[in-house]
Formats: structure tokens, C-alpha cells, sequence
């Protein structure tokens, strides 16, 4: 096995190029896993670790925060908390503060895992994934970004470089279920976002369906509801019946299965759950904000 | 570490990053080692068990001491992990409460269930 | 590397302090331990060491119709390659029944079942000459607990002519007790009451951290040294043996640092692979487990289903119990008849009951091959009696602690068995204590920047901010032995040695015990200064060169082994005092009344009549003893009875969970214990114990499942075979009483296993207070809370 190791940014492009079915690795906590225990020998992997960039972020000028892909999760969470507040919240569940100093946003989207903690968030705050090449970079919208389970829409000469997330405008939640207090992997896990001033609502659902995806029923139904009830004028009381609604449409947006770690059953359940306890947390935080505003 | 290097303080206990017996200092955050190719660090600085105490015969390094003290450990096997883990933690500032101590070292299995001793011991280090 | 250089906890260690018994000094490994300088078997070194490693059955059941290893041994690097036909001696090993192949002969009858060895240069090398090795196998459909008990249908584990002791059909060991009139038709008519009900436990396995791991060095004079993280070194010797074709004294074993065991060591697991991968290519052999690999190389906790019928009149005083148990045994037998015993003897709890019939049976099954964990056949019982007794006591109105206490087992009370309790048995005391220790604040997750979710189910996950929490409050009690039972001749050895080094009295110590955390190597320290009177005490590491200490399981070391020490410490001392007649004519009842003290001998009024450095000179005493308890008996097959069991050692728990009833997520806030130990020979390691013991109990109870469908395990890993984290492991407040066993040294009770028995019953019976869900299923998983 090759052990490439590129010094810029345009070395490991060039090197990618050369190499398509070289495993990138940063962290390592996610191909690592597969190496030792023998259920995956790439020819080469390709050690981003010598490229100081991808472990940076830059705010752009309308407040899009551009997340280096090698950006630590312990970092996302000391240093991001208040833009990207549901990318933090996921990141503080994501294994162990050892594995957080290591594990990146890049990581969980090149691996595509639907587990992994990084997606709902991502698909409720609608980022957008810079992939780079040799032939040139381009932007790829979150929801076009999974394609099956574990594979995303990376062609095989591309490499992650940053992830455009638009600070939040709103509140943001990230829920996950395991059946132990700290280092779980998720049974099922629920991102929701609310972005106020385009009075909009989005969503991600995690672990349950063979790729992260959004609710989107449940989305146009909420979005509605707050659209014909002028709720988001007025910052009224959220109708529990209206967010027990909106869990039964992101239980029906999910495709869970059966496996060691929960029936699909359950999975649903729990997404419904979930969804209105993070709708009413989001709702009643935003209401908070306006009074407070106000 | 363990073959080429003779350093054998840092434990093999799982292999996927989930037991915490392997957790060693990267310039100084703390990291599990079984995840991590040295080539993938090169030129910065790894402190394992070994590197804590100062020189070979001399005293406890301060956390270490305190695990003595309040007996958090019975096989042992996790607890090179266990102390590097709080020598990061207490450099992180996250010691404040017991509910802050568990949380910060939730990354570190312990079958024996030293924990309660585990908790003591590193309220004790950071002086509280 | 240099060939193998002393690691410093295989070189003699001072132990530290200067207390005795009663007090806490610390571990004499402990600083070792804290430094990194403590070498586990998987830390250890050789010079022109080689890696052996196992090729497993991805199959539960399978004939195996042909093995090809050439591939293998051409590979470059490899230096052997040993299926059975390689084997010298005998081709089988067990603890009880020798029924378990070293390497598979023409089936597999386990998922993971060891089939060739292979011994190379490097770990890699082993691992890719071991995927070569192409194995031709006609597989068959697994037999599980239910097919089992019906072989002509379904088959046979073990050929009916391969049936050893009492197993037959199926059917490893069973154990019937007949005690008073049993149920029959009378005894139920007495019942104003009875509650039926039906429970599972499932697999749960022992996770010790340290895998499993030993070196393998051959010896010039032909045998072989093996280093090795282990329970027993006398034992797993003793089965290595035959099948080395070698004599005891040319096979040579030392306890390298043992990294948990918890009874999964209790079997042998790589020791005769390595053994014969040494002696074929006469080069040291390493072995390591990975940890997908341990968690095929070891034996797990029994699964179990139970019935039970509990009767009693409406003032609440039980009638009789009539309890059915079936352990799933696996694929060989390991030490089910044994936890056969426990199960049935202990399984009707810590109560009077006049009249009981108990059946407990060990299958055969193509699942995992089930021994020794930590609680041993009792943890399964308690779940179902306690269970039970939370019913009884609903549908009598009476209040759960109260029913017990009513009912609770004292001094002088009869177990099932025929055996009368001739120890202090507090039961009804230990649920007192823990009924009314102060309970802890009620929605601690609630302050004033929000709701903690550290405090609350789900944790870090961050799924509630109180919604759906509803507190519960359970309380369970338990018994279980200390030791060896039904007849087996447990003894101890220790030897002490008491000379003059640089002016002082040094005393050494040395046992085969094998220290696995417990602390037993503190304790022996500390027996050997109230005995001896001396200070500086020093530990030689465990190996054969002395005689058999026996198990580290069966709570049993701090009694056996901790005897065998006071003993040869008083043999010791006799030999000292003697010296003191000779040399000062003391009359002998004037010596049979002195004691060692400060490195004095001493008067019982204290006054000083020589000194300790006098009476050794330059001649050192070194006494070797055994130490055995007082004889028990084998159930008798029919009736069940019989003085089974050497002690009885007693714990109460009381659990505070909060659950989150819409998502089914516990979080246990509180795990409060009440034990009785005798005598706390180290209070701090035995507050320590329980502890551990408990989160075991914590384990079972809400997460830990080693998930068997069709023969194989699902989730081999830590990712999915979750234990308690720290966040999951609440304040555990522990009281423990000390009520002398006259019949034990000190008084003492063993202690280690206690806990595991009452708090995983009062675990579920606090979810169940949360949730009204009956619950007849550990562990609980969010699906039984939730209904999906």
C-alpha cells in the first residue's frame, strides 16, 4: 500500500489525478476503522495532514462560514457554536473528545456514511461542498451530494476542500438516539433548522434511510403552517398538534431497516419524536429571540 | 510505539477508537493512537504514559499521583489512557464539575468501573 | 529487541505502606500501573519472537470437509501452519468435561471456532498466510436452546458417544431440588396467591479490556515457559499438558499483567496455541487478540429463560416457589455444570420458603460456548426471583422492601438445599439500609441557563429537555456463594518468608494468585504485617514454581488465598516463637501467648521480649502451607440436597433511573448498594468491588447483548457491544456492613460478586416504576419501552 504524501493543496489534486482510487485520509477515525480490521486495502492512501489550509475556516462576506474539510469537530464546537450552531450540537455527539480532536466535517462526506453526525445538520443549514480537481473546482449543493449508501457525488479525481455552511439566522437543533449516554453511534439521528428571514424551514434525517436525506413533506408542511398562520409575524405559541404533525411527515420521509442497533419500527418512532421535540425547542428559542429583540 | 519504539504504556484495547486505552498527546490535544499513522504526524510532538513523569525514577506527574492516591484504577489496563486523557481534559479547562469530568472523559472505557475513584482522583488534580 | 528483559511486575515488587488488615494502603502494582511500566501479557517481548495466529469458523455448524494449508505455508515468512493432526498429546481440553478441541477435528460447532494455527515474523504475514488457507466445509443449520432439548429432530451437538459425565441428549448438566413438599397439589392449595411469570437474559460478555494475550518460550530442557494473562495458572496447566505430551514440571507458567478477566479467563483461550506453535518451530510465539477476535476466543454469560411460580398467603409470606431454568450452554461445556449448581441452589433468593422445586438445565447449542462471568448462574436467577417478588408484592398491595423484609433469609435459615445459613445473613438489614439512604434530588437536569442534558436520558445526544422523563425508583436483593462447591477439594498454597535484609525484617510473599485488579496482592501485604508484625513486605510474581492458588473467580481469593498467606504467616511465626523458647527458655504456653508486633514480640499486655531481627539472625523462615475451607458435598442428583456451598455472601441495591418514556432511554441518576463483607480487609478495594460489580449489573440491565441469530454474533465490536461509559455510571453511594463469618479468616465474606446479582434486577424494576411496562427481558432495549 502507497503512502502518498502531497505538501499543497495542488500536489494532492495532482496527485488524486494520478491516483483516483487512492483513499484520502485526515483524521483517519473513519478509514482507519475498515484498514485494521482488514475490510478495506486501498492501493495508496492519500495523507492530507501536511496541508495546513483544509484545517482553516474564513468567514466570506455575506456570513458563509467556508469550513476547511479537515477542520477538527473539537474545534467546530469551541470555535463555531453561535454560526453553526446544529453542525455543533452534532459535533459534540460524535464519538469520543479524542476522536472529535481528529474527526472532520471532510471525513463524514467522503465516507458518506448515513450515520454519520455531520449530515443532518449540513442538509438543514443548506451548505454547499467545494470539490476540487485538476480540471477545476465546483460547488455542490448538499442535496445533490448523496447518492447511495456510502457513496457520494465525489468524481473519482476530486477531493473535498471546503464546506460553505451560511451562519446561522436562525435557531438550529441536532438529536440523536443511542442506547448508551456518550460515544454512540446513531440509531437514527434529526437536524432542523429554521431560517427566519426566508421563512424557512429545513431539515436532515440521519441513520435512517440509505442515505442522509431531508423531510421534505414535512418541511413544505411546517413552512405552510407558519406561512398561513402568520406565526412567524405574530412568534406565537408553536400548536403542539401542528409539530406532532410535522414528526408523523419526517417519520414517513424516512426509509430505516432493521439492524443490530434498532428496528425500523423504532427508528420511525423516534425520528417522530425527535423532530417535534427539536421543532418546538427551535420554534420557542426563536420566539425567545424576538421578544427579546423586541 | 509499542514495536519499533518499545513503548508500550499505550494499550491496544479495541481498535476502532472506542475504548480510550490508546489515547496519547499530539502537541498536546489528545488523540487515539490506534487510528492514527505516525506518518500522519510527522514533525510534531507525541507524549505518551512514558513521557509524563519527567525523568525514569523521579516523581508522579500531578495526575498520575492522584490516581495512586484515590485508587481509580484495578487492572490498570485502561489507565495510561485514562491519565492522558485527563492530562488533556485539565489543559482543556474542562474540570469545573463531576457532570463536566464525565462528560471529557466519556472517551475512556473502564470495565473494572473504576469511574467513581476516576472522577476523585481528577477533581483532586485540578485542585478542587 | 532483547530476548525477554523482566518487565518490573514480573520482578518481586514492595508492597507499599506499612497497614495491615482493616486499613487501605495502597496497590503495590499501583505505580507501575500509573507510569506505563506495567507489562500485560500483550506488552511482553522476546527476541526472535514470532506471531501465532488462529484461523476461525465463519460457520456455527459445519462439517469440515477438507483443509488446505499449502498456500499458507509457502507463504514467505511463515514458519508453521498446525491443524490437529499436529497436536502431540491429547486433541481436547475443558474445565469440566474435556469435550473442547485444541483445533477443530471434522466440525465446527461454534462461530469462531479455532480450526489452524499459524506462527510467522509478523502479525501481517500471519494474517494474509491465514487467508490462504482455503477450508472446505458443508454447512449445516445451527442448533439453538430450542431445538436443542429435541435432538432427533434437530441433531446432535456432540455425538452421543462423545457424551462425557452427565451430558447426554443434548444436555450438558442438570439439577433438580426438592425442598419440603415441592409444589405439589397441597402446597399450592396453601397459596392464597401465586404469580407466574416468564423472563430472558441475554448474553452478556465480560469485555475485560486487556485482550487476550501470552508468550510461549521454548526451554532448553525441552518444555516450555508461557507468560500469560490468566485466572488459574495451575488449571491451565493442567490442560495443556496432555495435550503437549508434556509433564507438569517442563511446562512453566508465570502470570503476566492480566488486564480485567471477570471470569472470561477462566478458560484457556491461545495458551496451547501458542505452547504448540513454540515447541513446533522452537521459537518464542506470541499471540494477541484483536478485539473482534476476543470476543470469539472467550466464553460468555449463560443466556437463560426462566419460569417461575411464586405463591404466597395475602399477609405476604411466601409458600413456595417452583423455578425452571435452561442456560445456553453453547458449543462445549466450560463450567455449566458448575453454574448449573449456583443457578439451581441459589435460585429462590435470599428468602425462607418452605417448600420449592427447582430445575435448572444446561443445553448444547451451536451458539457461543457460555461459562464464568461474574455472578456465575445467580445473576440470571436473581433477575427472575426478584422480578417476581416485585409482582407478588403488587398484587398483594404490599410494599416491594416490606415483602422482602418479611420474607428475608436470616441466620439459621434453610436454603432449598437442606444447607442452614450458619453465618450472619442480614438480608432484611441490607434493604433497610439502601431503602432509606436520602434519594437524590428529583430533575437535577434542571438549572438556570437551561436543561443539562449530561443529566438527563440520552445524554450528550441531546434528545430531551425534560419531555417524556419520569422518574422510578427499584430495589432487589441477592445471594450468592463464596467459592468452590458441591465437593471440589479447593485448596490454596502461599508461601512466606520472613529474613533479615539490611538490618530489618523483610517479609516475602508468594502465591500463584492471579491478581486481575482485584487487589489481592494488597491484601496479602497486609495479612503477612498484622501476622508477622513487620512493615516492608514483598510480592514475587505469581507463577508454578509454588503450588495451586486456585481460581481468581468465586469471590474466593481474599478468603483462600488470603487463608493460605495467614496461615504460613502463622506457621512463620511459629517457627519464630519456637526460636524464642529455644534460645530464651520460654515455657511453651508463655510463647503460645506472644504476637508479633512493630518487629517485636510482644506479650498480649504489650510488654516487649525480644526482637524480631534477634530471633531471624542471618537464618531466614520460609513456610509453604495449603489452605483449605471446610469440606462441602455434592447436591445429591434427585432431591437436590446437600451442604453445597463453603459461604454466603449477600448484597441490596437500590436504583434511581430516569427514563424517557416516548424515546425509551434510561439514564440511572443513583445506584445505591448495601453488602455485607465479613470483614473489609481493604475497605477501599472493597468499596471498589462493588462498584464494579454494580456497573456490570448497570450494563446488563440497559445495554450490553451479544446478539446470536442463527449461530452467529452480530455485533463482535465495541461499536455495538456497548458497555457503561463514565457518563453512564451514576454516584454509586455504598454501605458496607461488616458481620463476621466465624468459619472464614478474619471473618471475612468474598465480595466480588455480590453486586452483580441485585443491580441489574433493581435497575428494571425502577424503569418499570417509570414506565408500568412489565418488562421480563434484560437487557432493556428502547424498542420494549417504547412498543415499536
Amino acid at each position: 500500500m502507497e503512502f502518498l504524501r502531497p505538501a499543497t493543496w495542488e500536489e494532492a489534486l495532482a496527485v488524486k489525478a494520478q491516483h483516483p482510487s487512492a483513499v484520502p485520509i485526515a483524521g483517519g477515525t473513519d478509514v482507519m476503522v475498515d484498514l485494521n480490521f482488514d475490510r478495506h486495502r486501498p492501493d495508496a492512501l492519500l495523507d492530507l495532514n501536511r496541508i495546513h489550509e483544509l484545517h482553516t475556516w474564513q468567514i466570506a462576506d455575506d456570513d458563509t462560514v467556508r469550513l476547511g474539510a479537515s477542520v477538527p469537530y473539537s474545534k467546530i464546537i469551541d470555535a463555531l457554536p453561535d454560526r453553526l450552531p446544529g453542525l455543533a450540537l452534532g459535533a459534540r455527539t460524535v464519538g469520543s473528545p479524542q476522536i472529535r480532536n481528529r474527526g472532520s466535517v471532510g471525513g463524514n462526506l467522503g465516507g458518506a456514511s448515513p450515520a454519520g453526525d455531520a449530515h443532518p445538520p449540513l442538509l438543514a443549514s443548506g451548505a454547499t461542498v467545494e470539490a476540487a480537481s485538476v480540471r477545476g473546482t465546483r460547488l455542490i449543493p448538499i442535496d445533490d451530494f448523496y447518492l447511495g449508501v456510502k457513496r457520494n457525488a465525489l468524481e473519482p479525481d476530486e477531493l473535498i476542500r471546503a464546506i460553505h455552511i451560511p451562519s446561522a439566522t436562525g435557531p438550529q437543533q441536532f438529536a440523536k438516539v443511542g442506547t448508551r449516554n456518550a460515544m454512540v453511534i446513531a440509531v437514527c439521528s434529526f437536524a432542523v433548522a429554521l431560517h427566519p428571514r426566508a421563512r424557512d424551514v429545513r431539515t436532515g434525517i440521519g441513520s435512517a434511510a440509505p442515505t442522509p436525506r431531508r423531510a421534505s413533506e414535512a418541511e413544505a408542511f411546517i413552512r405552510a403552517e407558519l406561512d398561513d398562520t402568520g406565526l412567524w409575524t405574530s412568534a406565537g405559541e408553536l400548536p403542539l398538534s401542528t409539530a406532532k404533525r410535522f414528526g408523523e411527515l419526517v417519520a414517513r420521509a424516512a426509509a430505516p431497516i432493521d439492524d443490530v442497533r434498532g428496528s425500523a419500527a423504532y427508528r420511525r418512532h423516534a425520528l417522530a419524536v425527535m423532530a417535534r421535540r427539536t421543532l418546538l425547542w427551535t420554534w420557542n428559542d426563536h420566539r425567545a429571540t424576538g421578544r427579546a429583540a423586541a | 510505539m509499542r514495536e519499533t519504539l518499545g513503548l508500550t504504556g499505550p494499550k491496544k484495547g479495541c481498535d476502532l477508537g472506542q475504548c480510550g486505552a490508546c489515547t496519547v498527546l499530539v502537541d498536546g490535544r489528545r488523540i487515539t493512537s490506534c487510528l492514527t499513522f505516525a506518518l500522519m504526524h510527522g514533525g510534531r510532538e507525541v507524549t505518551t504514559i512514558e513521557g509524563l513523569g519527567g525523568d525514569p525514577e523521579g516523581d508522579l506527574h500531578p495526575v498520575q499521583q492522584a490516581f495512586v492516591d484515590h485508587d481509580a484504577f484495578q487492572c490498570g489496563f485502561c489507565t495510561p489512557g485514562q491519565i492522558m486523557s485527563a492530562v488533556a481534559l485539565l489543559a482543556e479547562g474542562h474540570a469545573g464539575d463531576d457532570d463536566e469530568i464525565r462528560e471529557w472523559m466519556s472517551g475512556n472505557l473502564c470495565r473494572c468501573a473504576a469511574y467513581p475513584n476516576i472522577v476523585a482522583a481528577i477533581t483532586a488534580a485540578a485542585g478542587r | 529487541m532483547a530476548a525477554l528483559t523482566k518487565p518490573k511486575n514480573l520482578q518481586d515488587v514492595a508492597a507499599p505502606g506499612r497497614d495491615g488488615v482493616g486499613a487501605s494502603p495502597l496497590r503495590p502494582d499501583g505505580i507501575l500501573k500509573v507510569k506505563g511500566d506495567f507489562a500485560y501479557s500483550s506488552d511482553l517481548w522476546h527476541e526472535d519472537m514470532l506471531w501465532g495466529m488462529a484461523l476461525r469458523s465463519p460457520h456455527a455448524r459445519a462439517r469440515i470437509l477438507s483443509v488446505d494449508v499449502s498456500a499458507a505455508l509457502a507463504q514467505p515468512g511463515v514458519y508453521a501452519v498446525l491443524t490437529h493432526e499436529d497436536i502431540p498429546g491429547s486433541k481436547f481440553y475443558g474445565l469440566e468435561i474435556r469435550d473442547q478441541p485444541v483445533l477443530a477435528i471434522d466440525e465446527v460447532r461454534f462461530h469462531g471456532e479455532p480450526i489452524v494455527i499459524v506462527a510467522a515474523d509478523h502479525p501481517e504475514t500471519a494474517r494474509r498466510a491465514i487467508a490462504k488457507i482455503v477450508v472446505e466445509y458443508d454447512v449445516l443449520p445451527s442448533i439453538g436452546p430450542v431445538e436443542a432439548l429435541d435432538p432427533e429432530r434437530y441433531g446432535y451437538v456432540h455425538a452421543p458417544a462423545d457424551y462425557k459425565a452427565h451430558a447426554f441428549g443434548n444436555i450438558v448438566h442438570s439439577q433438580h431440588i426438592h425442598h419440603g413438599d415441592g409444589d405439589s397439589a397441597e402446597v399450592r392449595a396453601l397459596a392464597d396467591v401465586i404469580v407466574r411469570g416468564e423472563y430472558e437474559v441475554g448474553m452478556q460478555d465480560q469485555a475485560f479490556l486487556g485482550p487476550e494475550s501470552g508468550l510461549a518460550v521454548p526451554a532448553e530442557d525441552g518444555g516450555i515457559d508461557l507468560y500469560i494473562a490468566t485466572q488459574w495458572l495451575h488449571v491451565d496447566r493442567q490442560q495443556m499438558c496432555p495435550v503437549l505430551g508434556l509433564p507438569p514440571e517442563k511446562v512453566r507458567l508465570t502470570l503476566a499483567g492480566v488486564g480485567g478477566a471477570f471470569g472470561g479467563r477462566e478458560d484457556i483461550s491461545m495458551q496451547v496455541h501458542a505452547c504448540l506453535l513454540a515447541q513446533h518451530t522452537g521459537k518464542p510465539v506470541k499471540i494477541v487478540y484483536n478485539r473482534e477476535e476476543s470476543f470469539f476466543g472467550h466464553v460468555h454469560r449463560h443466556p437463560a429463560t426462566m419460569v417461575f411460580e411464586h405463591g404466597a398467603t395475602r399477609d405476604g409470606r411466601l409458600v413456595f416457589v417452583k423455578a425452571e431454568i435452561v442456560l445456553d450452554g453453547g458449543a462445549y461445556a466450560s463450567t455449566s455444570p458448575a453454574v448449573v449448581g449456583n443457578a439451581a441452589s441459589l435460585g429462590i433468593g435470599p428468602y425462607v420458603i418452605p417448600h420449592a422445586a427447582v430445575d435448572a438445565t444446561a443445553v448444547y447449542t451451536n451458539n457461543p460456548p457460555c461459562g464464568a462471568m461474574r455472578g456465575f448462574g445467580a445473576v440470571q436467577m436473581c433477575f427472575g426471583y426478584e422480578t417476581q417478588m416485585d409482582r407478588l408484592a403488587a398484587e398483594l398491595g404490599l410494599d416491594p422492601v416490606e415483602l422482602r423484609r418479611m420474607n428475608a433469609m436470616e441466620q439459621g435459615s434453610v436454603l432449598p438445599t437442606g444447607q442452614v445459613v450458619d453465618a450472619p445473613a442480614p438480608v432484611a438489614e441490607l434493604l433497610r439500609r439502601v431503602k432509606e439512604m436520602p434519594l437524590p434530588e428529583v430533575e437535577n437536569w434542571r438549572t438556570a441557563d437551561g436543561p443539562d442534558v449530561r443529566e438527563l436520558p440520552g445524554g450528550l445526544s441531546n434528545t430531551t429537555h425534560g419531555e417524556g422523563v419520569v422518574r422510578g425508583i427499584g430495589y432487589a436483593v441477592g445471594i450468592k456463594n463464596v467459592g468452590f462447591s458441591e465437593g471440589f477439594d479447593d485448596y490454596s498454597t502461599a508461601r512466606v518468608r520472613l529474613e533479615v535484609i539490611g538490618g530489618a525484617p523483610v517479609a516475602l510473599v508468594h502465591t500463584a494468585m492471579a491478581e486481575v485488579g482485584q487487589g489481592g496482592i494488597t491484601v496479602h501485604a497486609q495479612i503477612v504485617r498484622t501476622e508477622l508484625g513487620v512493615d516492608q513486605v514483598t510480592m514475587a510474581p505469581a507463577d508454578t514454581r509454588v503450588g495451586s492458588a486456585g481460581s481468581t473467580s468465586a469471590s474466593r481469593q481474599t478468603y483462600m488465598t488470603g487463608g493460605a498467606v495467614k496461615q504460613a504467616a502463622e506457621a512463620v511465626r511459629a517457627v519464630v516463637l519456637a526460636r524464642g523458647r529455644d534460645r530464651y527458655g520460654w515455657a511453651p504456653a508463655f510463647a503460645a501467648g506472644l504476637r508479633l508486633a512493630g518487629g517485636k514480640a510482644l506479650t498480649a499486655a504489650g510488654e516487649v521480649v525480644a526482637d524480631l531481627v534477634d530471633l531471624l539472625g542471618d537464618e531466614p523462615v520460609d513456610e509453604t502451607t495449603e489452605f483449605r475451607h471446610r469440606p462441602t458435598e455434592a447436591f445429591d442428583k434427585v432431591t437436590g440436597q446437600g451442604f453445597g456451598h463453603v459461604q454466603y455472601t449477600f448484597c441490596a441495591h437500590r436504583a434511581v433511573v430516569d427514563v424517557d418514556v416516548e424515546l425509551g432511554l434510561v439514564k440511572v441518576i443513583e445506584l445505591a448498594a448495601a453488602q455485607d463483607v465479613g470483614k473489609a480487609i481493604n475497605p477501599l478495594a472493597v468499596v471498589g468491588q462493588i462498584h464494579g460489580g454494580s456497573t456490570q449489573g448497570l450494563g446488563l440491565a440497559v445495554m450490553e447483548e451479544i446478539i446470536v441469530r442463527d449461530g452467529k454474533v452480530r455485533n463482535p465490536s465495541f461499536t455495538d457491544y456497548l458497555i457503561p461509559t463514565i457518563l453512564d455510571t451514576p454516584p454509586m453511594p455504598v454501605d458496607v456492613l461488616e458481620l463476621a463469618d466465624a468459619h472464614a479468616p478474619y471473618g471475612l465474606r468474598g465480595a466480588g460478586e455480590a453486586p452483580t446479582l441485585s443491580s441489574t434486577p433493581a435497575i428494571v424494576a425502577a424503569i418499570r416504576a417509570a414506565t408500568g411496562l412489565p418488562l421480563n427481558r434484560v437487557p432493556v432495549r428502547p424498542e420494549h419501552l417504547t412498543g415499536t
